[in-house]
């Protein structure tokens, strides 16, 4: 029985569709329909700022032929009047993977990770897929296609949505009726790229943020090598990247940082991305406009948390819960900047839950018109489909709303969304409206009913005296039927009627509780009044919410409005000068333009602020060779070697770490890749300046530094891998001269002007090579530390900087003829093997030794104490209070080549400051202010400040929550923000 | 002649480290010996300027000013510092050795309720990381197996012994309890996101702990006819004997487990942690709740606390009247020769020095139940205390000269600094 059902389903299906001219007919007769339908007496949206009153749109076979004031309307027309209705091109989604089966997640395949790609004759990598058509695996879905028609969308741009370059688009209407050969309006609509790895394979490579953005850049610099005709081989993805090159290139991004990382690739390479947001990009607005990128939003604004119960919001930060105070401000500023944005259903758990969003969004201000651009004329324009899409100008498909009024006011209904000319009914536009208060008599009683609610969605009340009867009533197809119950007998009363016209009175049948049936007449007495009293009583409570100021960074900690740098005297403080003239009492510094430009007694301030330092030390800020804090990735372990990935990157400038190691009296660190891979990536080499974004962070003309790897972690003998090469300390010597043998090669063939396929890797490992970049190699045991320091003599270059060291006391000797420099914990050890002859004197018998010697943190709570720290070489082995100092100042600075700008107080030095408490070796100091280049970063006035404004934001954020929830708004459980500790080993 | 010299110094250098693991046990005090001229950190608050102190069989039998008799050998430590061993509580040292090396990690046995597992029979006497305790001033421990929710039973030891036997100070001190988190992080490998959201499983985890201590409360109160070994490791907590060592962080976990712990007839609780039990203060006094703090050099639990709560932490605990000291159980084995820095810490957030101390000396020593011998320089206690040249708990002058444990003199040296010696040797010679 099923099975005859389906079958005749088919067929009745099939005899719908308008088959194409040419295809034969063999279910009825092949007859012509070429009637043009006219819609009269609407206020008509041309486009959202060209709007025709009375107007008439008049469409045939599915386009717009006319659409004006004075239309002339053939003979042939069926005609609509619309009565004053108002008429609006149908929404275009940009951005969904509407008809595309979510891609299968590759099965796991035993112990060890896959290195290698598992296709042929594409890509060297699993991720990159540009020749996945969405089009093959394309499958109409009418229920979702009603979903979206329902929230007034008519044509959705879809994708495989799946890995990092991810082919190319179908753009499609909403057509239930005709087939794909009518509603496929673009095979291949748009290139769509990510930053995420694909489900469909376990290739290792990228395991990062920054290895996908490696692998987007060689990407592209391998199709144009490919497309100049070098490759000896096929490569069917280099071919369809090329192919594919003049459409849209669609990016989803997903957040504010990433979508500057996206358009910062597409700048490399001018690639115009339009990008897919995050919703955050108001918090660096300015850095977005600066793009010139062109958006596409979400809007999924945060549900308000479940605050309850008070043990539980507790681990709620300020940062989410500002989130969700300030999120749906995101498309008004967006249009307040004049950045071009279209907005996507996309995030969204279904296109039913757009409209609640983007009222949210009109609540906080965005403009109605702007609104309905980004849903219409502007995504048609970013598809590059304006002449088919996106307006109701002739010749576009006749893709329209048919609303009560204007579209996006609250009680206004959406009727019609037709498609391509077709018709589909969202809310039966004939039905009259009935919403109103009643007198009805029944039975020989007067009962008063109250209708209310959308009319798609009516609510009953009825009522008798001061008793109410619960009720339910349904209405459609002009028919209403009423039931309800005096629940003091626990008798039902039925009844049933027609309306035929609206707003006066209605009467019909009555079904008594005892069966007998009789009749009943409803007399209008007026509106809805207590209904509409409560829907005000809503709308005034949305009005204007109260939106808790935007902070630099965006979180707990950061600044009302960016610090700026200021003149200052530090006067009568007891100065660590890190230089020659040693520790110098009661003596002045004087600051100027972010410069130390006098030490001396008695310095006149000349306009400078003065600070008496009298009791205090004054120091150059702590250097830390060695971090991982404020980034948003540390390990590219895909491959045995990832020089093409740079932690410039992923810097992460709103890491609350960043404004902690401030607190501990930290201005500069090198944020190290991790030791995953004997060859690591590119360091970022920043200063802590809170508040400023990524790029403010690094260093001008940074030093160029590279992570190195030796012995345990690049061999990965503390987990279960055996498929990567090296396994051993031998093979991490031969995987070292193996690529400074190619990269020699690379180099040499470069700079004969042959052609040569540029390789981000091969030329970083070429700087290493002609000593532009220096080497931080990870290091334990003295076998190792002293191989690399022979690879190195052997290819011409000095190793920088050897960072853990730990083993260095062994063979200090032959460090300081080599000209290395060590950058090591004050006492660590014992965590694993190589670190059983780890001894807290490393320091100071390499320093007697003549080697440069830092003392770094690897670790996010010791940095913000490396002044204790230092002071450790004090007690293991005897260094002196001022040596012990260096260790975490101007020899950091030495070993990472700033020590022209940083790490001592030497007039002409960046004034990068702190004042502490107390002796700052001693663990009694506190870092009373920290100062980069002239401006307070820490203040610890201001933070006792900041502590009592965040009780308070919080507090009232909390309040904002439970208003919300009272007033019957979704919540959601309490989450605690997860913050990752990054070390050395920690791979993401 | 002078090559003489340093070859024999090499020699005893090599044979040193080829032929001992560590250093040997000191022997018993045969002779009575008096410190004179230190400032004596008492351990009970107070400091005694140009002290005179006198151990003799192992026990303190005078503390004095200047003028009093010098008896025995005599040290002179005019300028040098006196203080009470460190004692460090809730560690599992001895039990692990190379963390990343797991043929050498006995610390965490299988099982959710297993407080027959007692870690005193499983101390390593030998270990190179207790070893390097000693030149810090540590000079006893608590050792606690790890993991599950009850993980075992823990025994006070001091750090110098042959073996375990010898070490022990006090066995089977205390039953060690990690209490359930009222919120966790998603358990991804099972399909839930990667953040913190609220543990649904919290209520009934508590419930089924409920259930085995009502059991082993059970099984104590009649001659059982049968052996349950972990019942019968329970009877302490029940008489009084032993404490519960309840790790737990928040505010409403340390409410729920001192609630649990008092309703199933448990005498002594002491809660290992307690981030936020600045927060129920009164709660802990009236129920007579000690607190081993977490320890100061460590980050905020959460984004918008003070940069500096781990700092200050000890501190509103110690003002708000709670007898506390301090732990470091979440971090690395050898880190704890840093617990004296961990309360110098303090001295920065405001705290006078001598109460700093008290928080990892006299305090530890009370909730350990160890008082009667440690913890402080007074008649009657051992004599396990130290000399440093300067104050202890400040890195760049913590140096120590001479070092006690029961009197009996032991090495300062270690493994570290027999490398150290080595290789200073090796670059004197070139």
């Amino acid at each position: 029985m099923k099975k005859l059902s389906c079958i005749l389903l088919l067929f009745f299906f099939t005899s719908l569709l308008t088959a194409q001219v040419y295809f034969p007919e063999n279910d009825g007769l092949k007859e012509k329909n070429n009637n043009y339908t006219a819609f009269t007496n609407a206020t008509v949206y041309v486009t959202p700022t060209e709007v025709i009153k009375n107007g008439t749109l008049l469409i045939q076979n599915g386009k717009v032929v006319a659409v004006g004031r004075s239309v002339t309307i053939p003979k042939n027309s069926v005609i609509v009047d619309l009565d004053g209705k108002h008429v609006y091109p149908s929404f275009i989604d940009p951005y969904t993977s509407f008809g595309i089966e979510k891609p299968k997640r590759a099965e796991g395949n035993g112990r060890s990770p896959q290195y290698e790609a598992s296709r042929e004759g594409y890509y060297w990598n699993d991720h990159v897929m540009p020749e996945s058509a969405a089009i093959s695996k394309f499958k109409y879905d009418s229920k979702d296609a009603d979903e979206f028609r329902k929230a007034g969308f008519g044509v959705v741009n879809t994708h495989i949505m799946d890995g990092i370059a991810r082919g190319t688009g179908v753009l499609v209407a909403l057509n239930d009726t005709q087939g794909d050969a009518n509603r496929i309006l673009e095979d291949a609509s748009g290139n769509f790229f990510s930053f995420e790895k694909s489900v469909t394979s376990r290739q290792s490579y990228p395991g990062s943020l920054m290895g996908s953005m490696a692998l987007l850049r060689q990407m592209y610099y391998d199709a144009d090598w490919y497309s100049k005709g070098n490759a000896p081989t096929k490569d069917r993805s280099l071919e369809a990247l090329i192919e594919n090159k003049n459409l849209v290139s669609i990016f989803e991004a997903g957040s504010k940082d990433n979508n500057l990382r996206a358009d910062k690739i597409g700048d490399l390479f001018n690639v115009n991305y339009v990008i897919v947001g995050g919703g955050d990009e108001y918090e660096l607005i300015e850095d977005i406009k600066a793009t010139n990128s062109k958006y596409i939003i979400p809007v999924n604004f945060p549900d308000a948390f479940d605050v309850s119960n008070p043990y539980l919001a507790n681990y709620i930060s300020l940062e989410d819960m500002r989130a969700w105070n300030q999120e749906p401000m995101n498309p008004k500023v967006l249009s307040d900047n004049g950045i071009v944005y279209a907005l996507t259903t996309h995030e969204l758990k279904k296109p039913s839950e757009f409209n609640e969003k983007l009222n949210k969004a009109f609540e906080y201000g965005l403009d109605k018109t702007k609104a309905l651009e980004a849903l219409t004329t502007i995504p048609a324009s970013l598809l590059g489909q304006s002449d088919k899409v996106g307006s109701l100008q002739v010749g576009r498909y006749a893709n329209f709303l048919i609303t009560s009024g204007p579209i996006f006011d609250k009680e206004t209904t959406l009727y019609e969304n037709w498609v391509q000319g077709q018709k589909n009914v969202i809310n039966d536009m004939d039905q009259k409206d009935i919403r109103g208060t009643y007198s009805v008599a029944a039975n020989g009683k007067n009962f008063t009913l109250v209708i209310s609610g959308e009319p798609s969605k009516l609510k009953s009340e009825v009522k008798l005296g001061e008793t109410t009867y619960p009720s339910k009533l349904d209405y459609s197809g002009n028919w209403v039927t009423l039931s309800f119950t005096d629940e003091s007998t626990n008798e039902t009363y039925m009844t049933s009627s027609l309306i035929t016209s609206e707003g006066t009175a209605f009467s019909g049948k009555l079904i008594l509780p005892n069966g007998n049936e009789t009749t009943f007449t409803a007399v209008r007495t007026g509106d809805a009044s207590e209904a509409k009293e409560k829907e005000k009583k809503e709308n005034t409570k949305d009005k204007a919410p109260e939106i808790v100021p935007v902070t630099y960074p965006n979180v707990g900690y950061g600044f009302e409005t960016k610090p700026r740098p200021q003149d200052m005297l530090f006067k009568n403080a007891t100065v660590w000068t890190g230089e020659a003239e040693g520790v110098l009492e009661n003596t002045d510094v004087l600051v100027k333009n972010g410069k130390i430009v006098k030490i001396g007694k008695n310095l006149s301030a000349g306009g400078a602020m003065v600070i008496d330092a009298s009791g205090k030390h004054l120091t150059a800020g702590v250097i830390d060779e060695h971090s991982h804090i404020a980034a948003l990735a540390i390990n590219e372990g895909g491959h045995n070697s990832s020089a093409e990935v740079t932690i410039e990157d992923v810097v992460d400038p709103e890491d609350i770490d960043i404004y902690r190691n401030l607190a501990g009296g930290v201005t500069s660190i090198q944020i190290l890749h991790g030791s995953a891979n004997p060859i690591g990536g590119r360091s970022a080499i920043i200063k802590l300046k809170w508040g400023e974004s990524a790029d403010d962070l690094i260093y001008d003309n940074s030093p160029k530094f590279i992570k190195f790897a030796l012995g345990e972690n690049v061999k990965q003998s503390n987990w279960q891998s055996f498929e990567r090469f090296p396994q051993t300390r031998m093979g991490v010597e031969q995987l070292f001269v193996n690529y400074f043998n190619r990269a020699k090669e690379y180099d040499a063939k470069k700079k004969s002007g042959q052609p040569f396929r540029y390789d981000e890797e091969m030329e970083v490992i070429a700087e290493i090579l002609n000593g532009e970049r220096f080497i931080s190699s990870h290091s334990y045991v003295q076998s190792e530390i002293n191989m690399l320091m022979k690879v190195a003599e052997r290819f011409g270059f000095r190793v920088n900087t050897f960072t853990h060291i730990l083993e260095g006391y062994k063979v200090a000797d032959k460090m300081k003829e080599h000209g290395v420099g060590g950058s090591t914990f004050s006492d660590w050890w014992a965590y694993k093997f190589e670190v059983n002859d780890a001894i807290p004197y490393n320091a100071a018998i390499m320093s007697n030794q003549g080697v440069t010697v830092a003392i770094n943190s690897d670790d996010a709570e010791m940095s913000r104490r490396l002044n204790q720290e230092a002071a450790k070489t004090v007690k293991y082995g005897g260094m002196s209070e001022e040596e012990a100092w260096k260790m975490v100042t101007l020899n950091p600075a030495k070993l990472l080549h700033l020590d022209d700008r940083v790490g001592s107080i030497k007039e002409g030095k960046d004034a990068d400051l702190v004042l502490w408490t107390d002796h700052p070796l001693s663990v009694y100091a506190k870092a009373e202010k920290t100062i980069i280049e002239g401006t307070v970063y820490f203040d610890i006035e201001r933070d006792k400040a900041k502590r009592q404004s965040i009780a308070e934001e919080r507090n009232k954020l909390i309040k904002m929550m439970l208003t919300e929830k009272e007033g019957g708004g979704k919540t959601r459980p309490p989450q605690r923000k997860e913050n990752i500790q990054f070390e050395c080993e920690t791979l993401n | 002649m002078k090559t003489l010299q340093k070859i024999g110094l090499l020699m005893a250098l090599s044979i040193g480290t080829i032929a001992t693991a560590q250093q040997t046990p000191a022997p018993a005090q045969k002779e009575t010996i008096t410190i004179t001229g230190a400032t004596a950190h008492l351990g009970n608050g107070t400091v005694m300027e140009n002290s005179v102190i006198t151990f003799e069989n192992g026990k303190i039998t005078m503390v004095g000013g200047p003028s009093s008799p010098l008896k025995g050998t005599v040290i002179n430590a005019q300028g040098k510092h006196l203080y009470p061993g460190f004692i460090a509580p809730a560690k599992s040292l001895g039990l692990v050795e190379v963390d990343a090396v797991r043929a050498t990690d006995d610390q965490d046995e299988l099982g959710d309720y297993i407080p027959n597992i007692r870690s005193i029979i499983a101390y390593n006497a030998e270990s190179k990381v207790v070893e390097s305790m000693r030149p810090n001033g540590v000079l006893l421990g608590q050792i606690a197996p790890q993991g599950g929710m009850i993980s075992g039973t823990s025994s006070v030891v001091q750090f110098d012994a042959w073996n375990w036997e010898d070490a022990a100070v006090k066995v089977d001190d205390g039953v060690h309890l990690n209490w359930p988190n009222s919120f966790r992080r998603g358990r991804w490998w099972m399909g839930e996101g990667r953040g913190w959201s609220p543990n649904k499983e919290y209520q009934e985890d508590i419930n089924k702990l409920k259930v085995f201590i009502a059991n082993a409360k059970a099984y104590g109160k009649t001659d059982a006819s049968y052996e349950n070994e972990g019942f019968k490791n329970m009877q302490g907590l029940f008489d009084g004997t032993q404490k519960l060592y309840v790790y737990a962080n928040g505010e409403k976990e340390m409410i729920d487990a001192v609630s649990t712990a008092k309703e199933s007839g448990i005498q002594h609780v002491v809660i290992v942690g307690g981030y936020q039990a600045d927060k129920i203060i009164p709660f802990l006094k009236q129920n007579d709740v000690a607190v081993l703090v977490r320890h100061t050099h460590s980050l905020p639990f959460m984004e918008d606390d003070d940069y500096d709560f781990p700092y200050k932490l000890p501190k509103l605990l110690v003002d708000g009247g709670l007898l506390v000291a301090i732990q470091n159980s979440d971090a690395a084995n050898f880190q704890t020769r840093n617990l004296p820095f961990y309360a110098g810490q303090l001295v920065g957030q405001g705290m006078d020095k001598e109460t700093a101390l008290q928080l990892i000396t006299s305090n530890t020593a009370k909730i350990l139940g160890i008082d009667d011998a440690y913890g402080m320089l007074a008649p009657g206690k051992s004599a396990t205390f130290f000399i440093s040249e300067g104050d202890a708990l400040d890195m760049r002058t913590n140096k120590l000269t001479h070092a006690f444990i029961d009197g009996r003199q032991i090495s300062l040296e270690t493994h570290q600094t027999e490398l150290w010696k080595r290789y200073t040797e090796k670059y004197s010679r070139q």
